[in-house]
């Protein structure tokens, strides 16, 4: 019999797969044969730690040692020098420390609590860490009422973004008139820098399908859909196999656990539009239909795919399900704050130094989600904003880095909660620019069923470009903040009822940098290439010509050893003179 | 249900919106997208262009009056400043991304669009910016898509998805960029359009029209060498006069062929004489069909858009439509054989002009069985009523004090029965009325069948003839043709006769006539007009008509005989699904 003294987990998220942790699985693996190991060590390719920034990722349990940015080449001194002789690779730790990292200190996993741990590929590991626990209880021991009881008493909001109460959403699916009803689960992230929904399913795929199950059992529906973008191949593949092997042990299927309940998970793929993660456009595309949105009412839990009842869910909000059934309502509900129960995961990108996921109770600071666990702001600049919520989210300015994370502290902001993506910008980042940057998505995404946001939010965006082009009127501000109100509280679904967020916020959190784009043709970041101004500082001119044989247009005057001159009709503002001058002589501005 | 709209309290069924309980109300909110003809299970409410929004307490964002249905204890606000800005906003935006080209558009003053623009007091559009450009859709002989002027009501959607089930219009592209057309952006020549017009009938905006055949008509006008007949269908008489000021459902027969003459038509007939032609044509095909076992039911085949329909969505099918010609086809067969030879004029000469309240027609008379030699058509040109109107405005004619005058004679004489061609459940009626005396060798007693009559989608009667029951079916819209084709299909549905029109209400509601805009009680009051004149004309049955009788006696002999089966008669061709 084999006695597997060491484990070795190797991050196998879509970040580390990519930085070649599958080169690293196999590398390790070719190492502990060499040393005929294979019976005491075993490698596992597990999912996301989160941790991205410092990918791919090793773990060695029992030791407890977390080692970074692991390469092919370092699995000869991993098994040579841990595995053989017990001694921590240093040079590949986060910092001195093997484990207690600061990214991990203040996280609270729930919806992650097995991302990292366990293989997702093998049903026996999920099984191992409680798994299947939860449905297993609700079957034998629970009513649908019981379970939709416990799910509102535990506080779960949606985690899609709009916070709705997730047992609230199961009781009115379950009260609809209809026999044939559906569960969904919404796996169409689409917010650009989120991916708590891929990690999940990539990392714990029997989490959901369970969680779905136990809502299969609440709602009284018999058959359940995963919608999930055709670009996560990785959770398909892992999801798929996950069904596979839920349905052979008789998890999934016909008369689940001996119970009369009876339920079937397919999965549908998206084509990547970001309207689809709105649930009408979600069950419209899942119909074969165009994906836009319906009216709403009626709702999805009494209207909903193939016009039956109902009920669509988020991935991370089905990540909480089990547990809460594991550990009752009161425990979930005892974290996080008055009216945000429970915690959420954060994608941190942008400026920061850590990159990657986080999962932190509601109510904590926002400043302590970006200094303590993000490690703060990226290069030793200073942080101006986070922007929160996705494209439709808004900008949180320096000023505000006290406030707590939860739903309602958010929108107060004039931002959101969002599927949780958190990119963080710096002093180089000009806000103008950002919120045109945000809004060019959702132009691009706008399904074009309703005008404000088909042709309002073009709009906007027609005049931020202006704007950041140097040739935009103090009139511009007011029609963008009158057309940004109007199409908030005219556009027929999220998309477009979200998407002025990042201009609002940023006009009322940073006005002045509207303000010397307009007035004083200047953008303050120097990130508006448009707005720039290259000059030559005569004092500090050495006269090389390094600048005028560099410039491509050519625009640069001036003879050897004498001062030189822009020609600024003629700049084209590529900053090439910039990086070259020998003697910092070149201003920016 | 109970709510107040600005401070009126009302109590509404329940199911109904805001649009529907303000309009009892009688308080106004403009719309633009919402379109209902509930009486024929059209709905569209889809809410997308947004100008209707209202507020309602409670409630964060504004609400779309036209699909919002009522709760109980609702308050709702159609007046707040923030609504009235939104709307205002909303018609500011669509101008913004429109052409302008309000002086020189087929929709001139009398578009959805621009009408809402003046409601709204509107002097200047505040958002400038790019512009969507598309290329316009003149590929077919019936109507043209300008996509950049679509405003994307999903109006014309509703009608060719729910109402025809022809599909050929769905949103393509995406954002900014997003249009309403068929799929993969093909040519309309190149889809399953059946050219019913519905969505032109629909369409709020300049966005989709007819094609313009005017300039063929006054080409041919002006030349002295041609010999210019035209032939006005029976639905042209009860709507023209909209157009021209009178009211909806007047009769205008009398003016109409006066104008026409004015405008210089050498002679001016009815295709009511051809319809009493094909009545004999359809009754002797049926009797010959229902006595020596041929294939039943049999299908009337005047309406070329339900001719394309069955032609692509029901291949196999093609065997049960009858082999008649439709009337304005029959009518141009005859005047280039018959006519010209009575005439003494080389047919060559001839120019047929049909005005017909239909759009198909224009696409019928470029089919190529129904052409003569290489690229001549019996018929000439194929112009609408709308196109008429025009016509007769731009003569200068002072239309309202010309005096009534009489179609001229040899195909200008028709019965009762011709005249209820251009009512839904009138052709099938017509043969009834022929075919009766046919089998019995009796006039029937009573001519009218009132079970086949109104604007219910399939009407059924079963009518005993010479000891038989006969099962009769009509049907409008082509969604109700589809259920009765399929139907067939399955041998579930045992009828010996269908009538089929695609519009709604029959051809009074054509896409060629004057627009109804939402109003199908428009469609019925012209249908009425109709049965009146069938009423008001001592010849009720076609067979009673002495020209079409001298037009056998002289030339084709008998109702089905082979030289009628050469000229009157045609062929369908199996198309394919898209």
């Amino acid at each position: 019999m084999n006695r597997i003294r060491m484990h070795m987990l190797v991050c196998g998220g879509t970040g580390c797969v990519s930085c070649d942790s599958t080169e690293v699985k196999d590398a390790l693996v070719r190492e502990i044969m060499e040393h005929g190991l294979e019976n005491e060590v075993q490698v596992t390719i597990t999912g996301c730690f989160g941790f991205c920034e410092k990918g791919p990722i090793v773990k060695v349990y029992p030791d407890n040692v977390f080692y970074v940015r692991v390469s092919p080449d370092d699995a000869k001194i991993l098994v040579g020098e841990h595995v053989i002789k017990g001694r921590v690779v240093e040079k590949l730790l986060y910092g001195d420390t093997p484990s207690d990292i600061p990214f991990y200190k203040k996280q609270m996993r729930i919806a992650l609590r097995n991302c990292g741990l366990i293989d997702p590929e093998k049903i026996e590991d999920y099984i191992s860490v409680d798994g299947y626990e939860a449905l297993g209880r609700v079957l034998t021991g629970m009513t649908p009422q019981q379970v939709i009881g416990v799910i509102k008493g535990s506080g779960l909001g949606g985690r899609g973004g709009g916070g709705f109460p997730t047992g609230l959403k199961w009781e009115l699916t379950a009260k609809a008139a209809g026999d044939k009803k559906y569960v969904i689960c919404n796996a169409d992230e689409g917010d650009p820098g989120a991916f708590m929904d891929r990690s999940i399913l990539e990392g714990d795929p029997h989490s959901i399908l369970e969680a779905m199950a136990i809502a299969g059992y609440a709602v009284g529906a018999d058959e359940g859909v995963v919608y999930i973008r055709a670009e996560y191949p990785l959770a398909v593949e892992r999801l798929q196999k996950a069904i596979n092997q839920a349905e052979a042990f008789g998890l999934l299927g016909d008369h689940i656990l001996g119970s009369d309940f009876s339920f079937r998970v397919g999965i549908n793929l998206g084509a990547g539009a970001f309207v689809c993660g709105e649930e009408t456009s979600l069950m419209n595309s899942v119909q074969g239909g165009r994906g836009e949105p319906r009216i709403k009412p009626p709702f999805p839990s009494e209207t909903g795919l193939w016009s039956k009842p109902t009920s669509i869910n988020n991935v991370e909000t089905f990540a909480n399900i089990c547990p809460i059934i594991l550990n009752g309502a009161e425990w979930f509900s005892g974290i996080g704050t008055e009216k945000s129960k429970g915690t959420k995961v954060f994608a941190l990108a942008g400026k920061i130094n850590n990159v990657g996921l986080v999962e932190v109770p509601m109510g904590m600071r926002l400043g302590d989600i970006i200094y303590s666990i993000g490690g703060g702001v990226r290069g030793g600049k200073s942080f101006k904003a986070v922007q929160t919520g996705g494209p439709s989210g808004g900008c949180i300015p320096a000023s505000m880095l006290d406030i707590s994370i939860d739903y309602e502290s958010l929108s107060e902001t004039g931002s959101m909660m969002g599927s949780g993506g958190m990119i963080v910008m710096d002093e180089d980042d000009c806000m103008v620019n950002i919120a045109k940057f945000y809004l060019e998505f959702t132009v691009d995404e706008s399904c074009g069923k309703c005008t404000p946001c088909r042709i309002g939010n073009r709009r906007m965006h027609e005049i931020l470009s202006r704007i950041t082009k140097g040739g935009g009127t103090l009139d511009d501000l007011e029609q963008l903040k009158d057309l940004g109100e109007i199409i908030k509280i005219c556009s027929l679904c999220g998309l477009g009822q979200t998407a002025p967020n990042p201009v609002l916020s940023t006009l009322h959190h940073f006005y002045d940098e509207y303000e010397a784009h307009i007035v004083d043709k200047r953008c303050p970041a120097g990130a508006c290439t448009e707005l720039l101004r290259y000059t030559i500082i005569a004092e500090k001119c050495i006269g090389c010509t390094l600048c005028a044989r560099s410039c491509p247009v050519p625009c640069i005057s001036g003879e050897r050893k004498k001062v030189h001159d822009i020609i600024q009709e003629k700049c084209i503002k590529c900053g090439i003179c910039y990086k070259k001058c020998p003697v910092d002589a070149i201003e920016r501005k | 249900m109970k709510l107040t709209i600005n401070n009126s309290e009302i109590t509404v069924e329940n199911g109904a919106t805001i649009l529907d309980a303000a309009r009892i109300l009688g308080v106004y909110i403009p719309t633009l997208c919402h379109f209902e003809m509930p009486e024929v299970g059209v709905v569209n409410r889809t809410g997308t262009c947004r100008v209707c929004m209202v507020d309602v307490e409670g409630r964060h964002n504004l609400l779309p009056a036209c699909s919002t249905v009522i709760t109980d204890g609702m308050v709702v606000r159609t007046n707040t400043p923030r609504a009235v800005k939104s709307r205002r906003t909303m018609v500011e935006l669509f101008l913004s991304n429109h052409p302008k080209d309000c002086l020189v558009c087929e929709r001139n003053q009398n578009c959805e669009l621009q009408s809402l623009a003046c409601e709204l007091g509107i002097r200047e559009v505040k958002y400038n910016g790019e512009r969507m450009k598309f290329k316009k859709d003149t590929s077919s002989f019936s109507l043209i898509r300008d996509p950049e002027k679509c405003v994307l009501c999903r109006r014309c959607e509703t009608m060719c998805n729910d109402f025809q089930t022809v599909g050929v219009y769905s949103a393509i592209h995406r954002g900014f960029s997003t249009t309403i057309g068929p799929a993969f952006d093909l040519p309309i020549i190149d889809t399953c359009c059946t050219f019913c017009g519905q969505c032109v009938s629909v369409c709020p905006t300049g966005a989709l029209t007819q094609a313009d055949n005017t300039a063929e008509v006054w080409t041919a006008l002006y030349d002295k060498d041609r010999f210019t007949v035209v032939q006005t269908a029976p639905a042209v008489r009860a709507a023209l006069g909209e157009e021209l000021g009178y009211k909806i459902g007047d009769d205008v027969t009398g003016k109409m062929v006066a104008a026409l003459r004015r405008m210089g038509f050498d002679r001016v007939f009815d295709t009511n004489f051809a319809a009493d032609l094909t009545v004999m044509e359809e009754a002797a095909e049926f009797i010959e069909r229902l006595q020596n076992g041929g294939k039943l039911p049999i299908l009337t085949s005047c309406c070329p858009a339900w001719v394309k329909f069955i032609e692509h969505q029901f291949p196999e099918l093609l065997d049960i439509p009858s082999s008649c010609k439709s009337p304005h086809e029959m009518f141009g067969a005859v005047a280039k054989t018959y006519l010209a030879e009575k005439l003494g004029i080389d047919r060559q000469k001839i120019t047929v002009v049909s005005v017909m309240p239909c759009l198909a027609k224009k696409y019928e008379a470029a089919r190529p069985e129904l052409m003569y030699g290489e690229d001549r058509g019996y018929v000439d040109c194929v112009i609408s009523t709308r196109e008429l109107a025009r016509m007769i405005r731009e003569s200068g004619i002072g239309f309202q004090s010309l005096p009534d005058e009489a179609f001229d004679g040899v195909m200008g004489e028709s019965s009762g029965a011709a005249v209820i061609f251009g009512v839904s459940g009138g052709v099938i009626e017509a043969v009834l009325r022929t075919a009766g005396f046919l089998l019995t060798g009796e006039p029937l007693q009573d001519v009218e069948f009132h079970e086949l009559r109104g604007i219910r989608g399939i009407r059924e009667a079963s009518v005993n003839i010479a000891g038989r029951d006969i099962k009769i079916a009509a049907a409008h819209g082509l969604h109700n043709a589809r259920r009765l084709l399929e139907d067939i299909r399955d041998g579930k549905a045992l009828y010996h006769a269908i009538e089929i029109m695609a519009c709604p209400g029959g051809c009074v509601g054509g896409g060629g006539q004057p627009y109804y805009r939402n109003d199908l009680s428009v469609v019925r009051r012209r249908g009425e007009t109709l049965y009146e004149c069938d009423r008001k004309n001592p010849r009720r049955c076609a067979h009673e008509n002495l020209e079409v009788k001298r037009l056998y006696d002289e030339m084709l002999e008998k109702p089905g005989s082979h030289k009628a089966h050469e000229l009157l008669h045609t062929k369908f061709t199996k198309r394919t699904g898209y």
